[in-house]
């Protein structure tokens, strides 16, 4: 059976028009509109097979409502607990995490945390000049990537929305447009560029700035070479800035994570601005899973702040640098963690994983992976987008919904959490008997 | 032995997202357990294609397969984010939440040493 307008749960694109072949409920092929990462992941692997408990050093398997009952056991003793993940979800589950975040008086926080958290701090600050995917395709003649390697971080971003696209105003795609990279290393991105602009890393803060110069008329003050970049290049992309009829700066990690974090952001979003001073400017984060912007948008609606919210004093606390989990388990201050959808072995600096070593830690995932090698619960999950439906938020904020293309007998991570906050609530009660 | 000061960078690669969920496998090993180096500082260093390096930071050390290419000018090293890279990473915010991943000064010389697989790499965590 073909299934169309199949929805891609794995970066923050989201393509929406995949095609996908299914028989005797698998998913045989995915015959159109996946890039190859989309596809890997549509085509499957290896599950965890049955929930589990570490006994003894060893995972044993057990039933489902045994694992839950422990993993509410452990949430509900501990003083500090930290609920992390959230972004390889649906928002249905972020909204279930998040009462039970209140619940237990944890620190929920996503992975923006080690990812775009500094761009939300940024915007925090002065705002963020942005626009839809569909203005990017059908408007942008000027697409900057800045410290983004979409080639092989978000493999269909450039055909679908951005330099390889045809728009409406752009019909003739690359060739009504001109594509900027400004990278430390000549990714592949960089090789397609018209132009390449390499910076010295670390040095991003200090280009902005004199492109904002620039853009502002200040040439005078703007020294020989900026950060590894000549003045005459740095004027040559302030004229193709100025000469666009519609201009992108997407950024990525490359910005995030150097020196300078979320003043970086600060910077290229006055930088956007002083564009605004000749023509009209957009700037976007290139936003990794695929829901990690909707994590943010169902925890501001719930707490207020989108990410690194403690609920441990019975209102929210959002101050990143101290309720963020790298700082927490950096500090040795949690005593227990619950991860949903991620994958802190694999992503966090060694550090945190010391502490992880040493405390309980739930693991709620379709997947095994370096978490589960410490992990004490191990709870399976179905596949959100694959075997489970649920909305989402693109990059560009726009909600989505996730379909559901084959069956399982695995639970959908808002059930899973449900269960685990219905089982903490009845220890709390009985508790307080 | 010849070692160098490296700047070093993590980042995702096509290779490492195709085996984002299948992180235990061979294919995730290969693609996500090496170091991207420009060819000169292969040659400072007296490394080939595919033979190991260590890399050590002030956080730790790993060893991993050497790589040409990348992209990387003289100087820059990158591993793809992964356990490997994250062996080496500083869990410093500077006040941000955000831990350095790409910007560590690192040193680098040929190991003899093997490659870690994921499982062992996670038991240098344990105990």
């Amino acid at each position: 059976m073909e299934i169309t307008d199949v929805v891609c749960a794995l970066c923050g694109c989201v393509c929406d028009d995949l095609v996908v072949e299914v028989e005797d409920n698998e998913v045989k092929k995915v015959k159109k509109g996946a890039c190859s990462v989309g596809k890997s992941k549509l085509m499957g692997h290896g599950r965890i097979k049955s929930p589990a408990i570490r006994e003894n050093g060893s995972l044993k398997e057990c039933s489902y409502d045994d694992a839950i009952k422990k993993a509410a056991g452990i949430l509900a003793a501990a003083r500090r607990p930290l609920l992390y993940g959230w972004s390889s979800t649906v928002c249905e589950a972020d909204k279930v995490g998040i009462e039970l975040a209140e619940e237990i008086g944890a620190v929920i926080d996503n992975t923006a945390s080690v990812c775009h958290g500094p761009s939300v701090l940024a915007i925090q600050d002065v705002g963020l000049p942005s626009c839809t995917l569909g203005e990017v395709k059908n408007r942008a003649d000027l697409v900057i990537y800045w410290g983004a390697n979409p080639t092989d971080a978000h493999a269909n971003h450039m055909k679908r929305y951005s330099y390889i696209s045809k728009g409406y105003w752009t019909a003739e795609g690359k060739k009504d447009k001109k594509l900027i990279v400004v990278d430390v290393r000549e990714t592949k991105t960089a090789k397609v560029a018209d132009v390449f602009i390499r910076i010295e890393q670390g040095k991003d803060f200090l280009v902005f700035s004199a492109l904002r110069a620039l853009l502002l008329g200040y040439e005078d003050v703007v020294p020989e070479e900026v950060g590894g970049v000549s003045k005459k290049d740095l004027l040559e992309t302030v004229r193709l800035m100025k000469e666009a009829k519609f201009g992108i700066t997407f950024f990525g990690m490359g910005v995030t994570q150097s020196t300078g974090r979320h003043n970086n952001i600060v910077n290229a979003i006055q930088m956007t601005r002083a564009a605004h001073t000749h023509t009209k400017f957009s700037i976007m984060p290139m936003r990794g899973h695929y829901n990690v912007n909707g994590f943010n948008q169902v925890c501001t609606w719930e707490t207020g702040y989108p990410f690194s919210v403690d609920l441990s004093r019975g209102y929210a606390w959002y101050n990143p640098g101290e309720t963020s989990s790298t700082d927490l388990l950096v500090r040795r201050e949690c005593d227990a963690a619950l991860f949903i959808a991620t994958d802190p072995g694999a992503h966090f600096p060694g550090e945190s994983i010391r502490h992880l070593s040493k405390i309980p830690v739930i693991q709620i995932d379709p997947f095994a992976n370096p978490t589960t090698e410490f992990a004490d619960v191990v709870i399976p999950a179905a596949i959100s987008g694959v075997e489970s439906e649920g909305s989402v938020y693109r990059m560009d904020n726009i909600p989505i919904r996730l379909r559901k293309v084959v069956d399982t007998e695995y639970l959908p991570d808002e059930e899973i959490l449900e269960k685990i906050l219905e089982e903490v609530r009845a220890i709390r009660e009985k508790e307080g008997e | 032995m010849e070692r160098m000061n490296a700047r070093l960078i993590s980042g995702r690669t096509i290779a490492q997202g195709q085996n984002l969920d299948n992180k235990l496998s061979e294919e995730y090993y290969n693609a996500v357990a090496i170091c991207e180096m420009n060819e000169k500082d292969m040659e400072k260093i007296g490394v080939s294609a595919d033979e190991n390096v260590e890399v050590r930071t002030s956080y730790g050390e790993v060893v991993v397969k050497a790589k040409e290419g990348g992209g990387n000018p003289e100087g820059i090293a990158f591993i793809p984010m992964g356990p490997w890279a994250n062996a080496v990473v500083s869990g410093d915010t500077h006040g941000a939440g955000m831990p350095q991943y790409k910007g560590i000064d690192a040193e680098i010389e040929k190991s003899e040493e093997k490659v870690l697989p994921v499982k062992e790499l996670m038991q240098r965590y344990m105990g």
